[in-house]
C-alpha cells in the first residue's frame, strides 16, 4: 500500500514511516500535491507548532491537496497536531485556521501538567498509547477519550489521533495496521 | 473522568561518548558498557516508555556523525526518542528531529541564551523542548557539570517553563550513579515550581528509589540500575506495579 506522509516543515516524519514500512506498507515523505493525492493512504503527521506546520502546509499547497482528497474520500490519517490542523481552527500561536475537515476547535489543556506528556488509556477501546501535547481537540466528531480529551476523531475518510501510534510500542502498531 | 493525568514514565538513558554507552559516577570516571543501536532496540522492545540519548562530549565533528546513529537508533525504536548533549541551536535541532529524535534536550546553549528555549519552541511546539539542568548542592553546573552559573535550580526551571520548556530533565550531580537515591528534595522543589511534566534523574539504586521519585516527578531517569542488566527493565515495572506506582502495564 502506497501512503504518502506529508513532511511541511521541521519535525521528525522518519518515525511515522519507519512504524508503518515495518508494517508492509510503502510510506515515503512528500511536499508534492500529486504524490499526495494519488497515494491509497495520506498521512498529516504530528510534529512542529501549528502555525509553522499551516504555513509550511500552504507554501507547497498540501492544504488544497489535503482537502481535495478527503472530499474524494481517500482515506487520510492525522496524527497529534495533524488532528489539531483538520479542524476548522486551533487557538494555538495566538490562533490558527485550520483545513476544516472536521467540525471543531483545538484548546489548551487546562488540567494536569501541560504539556500532557505520557501514555495513557483510551476509551472506549482500552489500550493504552503516548501522548504528547499541550492543546486538544473540541468536536463533536470524537469516537475515542483520553482522561476526558479526545483521543480519535472521525469524518468521512479522515480519522484523527491525538496519541502518536507509531511512539506506542506494540498496541500503536496494531493500531496503525488497522489503518492499512 | 477518571485520571487528570498520564501514567508514571521510566525512561532509560543512554549517556553516549565516542559511539559507545558510557556510564560514570558524578560525571566521572566513564566507563564503556555498550552499543547504542543495540542498546535503544532492547529497551523499546522491553517496554521502556520513552528512550533518552545524551551526547556527553558533542564537538563540531562529532555532532555531525551523531546524526547518523541518531537515524540508525530511531530507526529500531517503537517509543519515544529524546535526543541532547551539544545542541547550539535551532540548526542542530532540526537535524536531529529529521534523524528521527522527537524531542530535543538542551543544556548549556539555553543557560548561555536563555531566547533560544523560545525560538526552539515556536518552530518544533513545546512539548518537543526538553531543558536539562544539571544541579550540584542546589545550584545549575553547566558544560557537563564543569562550570558553575548563577542561578538556583527551582530558579532556573521556572524561568525555562516561562520561556516555553515543554519538561524538565533535572539531574542531582551530587546523586549520580551513587545508587543512594535521587535528590528528592530537589525534585520536589522543581516539581512544585513548575506546572511542566518534571524528569527526574541520578541516584536510582532500587525500586523504592525510584517509587519515591515517582512520588513527586512524572518520570524518572534510570541508566546505571539498567545498563547491566537490560531484563532489570521488567522486573523493575512489575515491583514498582506491587507498591502501587501507576506505571504502564507491558505484556
Amino acid at each position: 500500500m502506497k501512503v504518502a506522509v506529508c513532511d511541511y516543515g521541521a519535525g521528525n516524519v522518519r518515525s511515522v514511516i519507519v512504524a508503518l514500512n515495518r508494517l508492509g506498507a510503502d510510506a515515503s515523505s512528500t511536499q508534492d500535491p500529486v504524490e499526495l493525492t494519488d497515494a491509497d493512504l495520506a498521512v498529516l503527521p504530528g510534529v512542529g507548532s501549528a502555525r509553522a506546520a499551516m504555513s509550511g502546509m500552504k507554501a507547497h499547497g498540501l492544504d488544497e491537496a489535503l482537502r481535495s482528497r478527503v472530499a474524494a474520500g481517500g482515506p487520510t490519517l492525522g496524527i497529534c497536531l495533524g488532528l489539531q490542523l483538520a479542524l476548522e481552527e486551533t487557538e494555538e500561536d495566538g490562533g490558527v485556521v485550520g483545513l476544516g475537515l472536521l467540525p471543531g476547535r483545538a484548546t489548551r489543556v487546562s488540567v494536569g501538567r501541560v504539556p500532557r506528556i505520557g501514555w495513557a488509556r483510551v476509551e472506549p477501546e482500552g489500550a493504552v498509547y503516548y501522548f504528547a501535547h499541550s492543546y486538544a481537540a473540541q468536536t463533536s466528531a470524537a469516537v475515542a477519550t483520553s482522561e476526558g480529551i479526545v483521543a480519535e476523531a472521525r469524518a468521512g475518510s479522515f480519522v484523527g489521533v491525538q496519541f502518536h501510534p507509531e511512539k506506542s510500542g506494540s498496541a500503536g502498531a496494531q493500531w496503525l495496521g488497522r489503518c492499512l | 473522568m477518571v485520571g487528570t493525568m498520564p501514567l508514571a514514565r521510566l525512561i532509560p538513558c543512554l549517556d553516549v561518548a565516542r559511539g559507545r554507552v558510557v556510564k560514570g559516577v558524578r560525571f566521572r570516571g566513564l566507563r564503556a558498557v555498550g552499543d547504542p543501536v543495540e542498546m535503544g532496540a532492547a529497551y523499546s522492545d522491553a517496554g521502556a516508555d520513552e528512550l533518552v540519548f545524551l551526547d556527553i562530549e558533542a564537538t563540531l565533528e562529532q555532532r555531525r556523525s551523531r546524526i547518523d546513529l541518531v537515524a540508525r537508533i530511531a530507526d529500531r525504536l517503537a517509543i519515544p526518542f529524546t535526543v541532547g548533549g551539544g545542541v547550539r541551536g535551532l540548526a542542530d535541532a532540526r537535524d536531529l528531529l529529521r534523524a528521527g529524535a522527537d524531542k530535543i534536550s538542551v543544556n548549556t546553549a539555553v543557560l548561555e541564551r536563555p531566547g533560544l528555549i523560545g525560538e526552539l519552541a515556536a518552530e518544533v511546539g513545546s512539548q518537543a523542548v526538553v531543558v536539562a539542568i544539571d544541579a550540584a548542592g542546589g545550584k545549575v553546573v553547566s558544560r557537563a557539570g564543569t562550570r558553575r552559573t548563577p542561578w538556583d535550580a527551582v530558579e532556573w526551571a521556572r524561568e525555562a517553563e516561562e520561556r516555553g520548556a515543554g519538561e524538565i530533565l533535572l539531574t542531582s550531580i551530587d546523586a549520580d550513579g551513587t545508587r543512594r537515591g535521587y535528590d528528592l528534595a530537589l525534585t520536589r522543589a522543581v516539581a512544585g515550581a513548575v506546572t511542566i511534566p518534571v524528569i527526574a534523574s541520578g541516584g536510582a539504586g532500587g525500586a523504592r528509589h525510584v517509587a519515591e521519585a515517582l512520588g513527586v516527578a512524572q518520570a524518572a531517569l534510570l541508566a546505571s540500575i539498567l545498563h547491566e542488566n537490560p531484563d532489570r527493565l521488567t522486573s523493575l515495572r512489575g515491583e514498582l506495579l506491587a507498591l502501587g506506582v501507576p506505571v504502564r502495564h507491558v505484556a
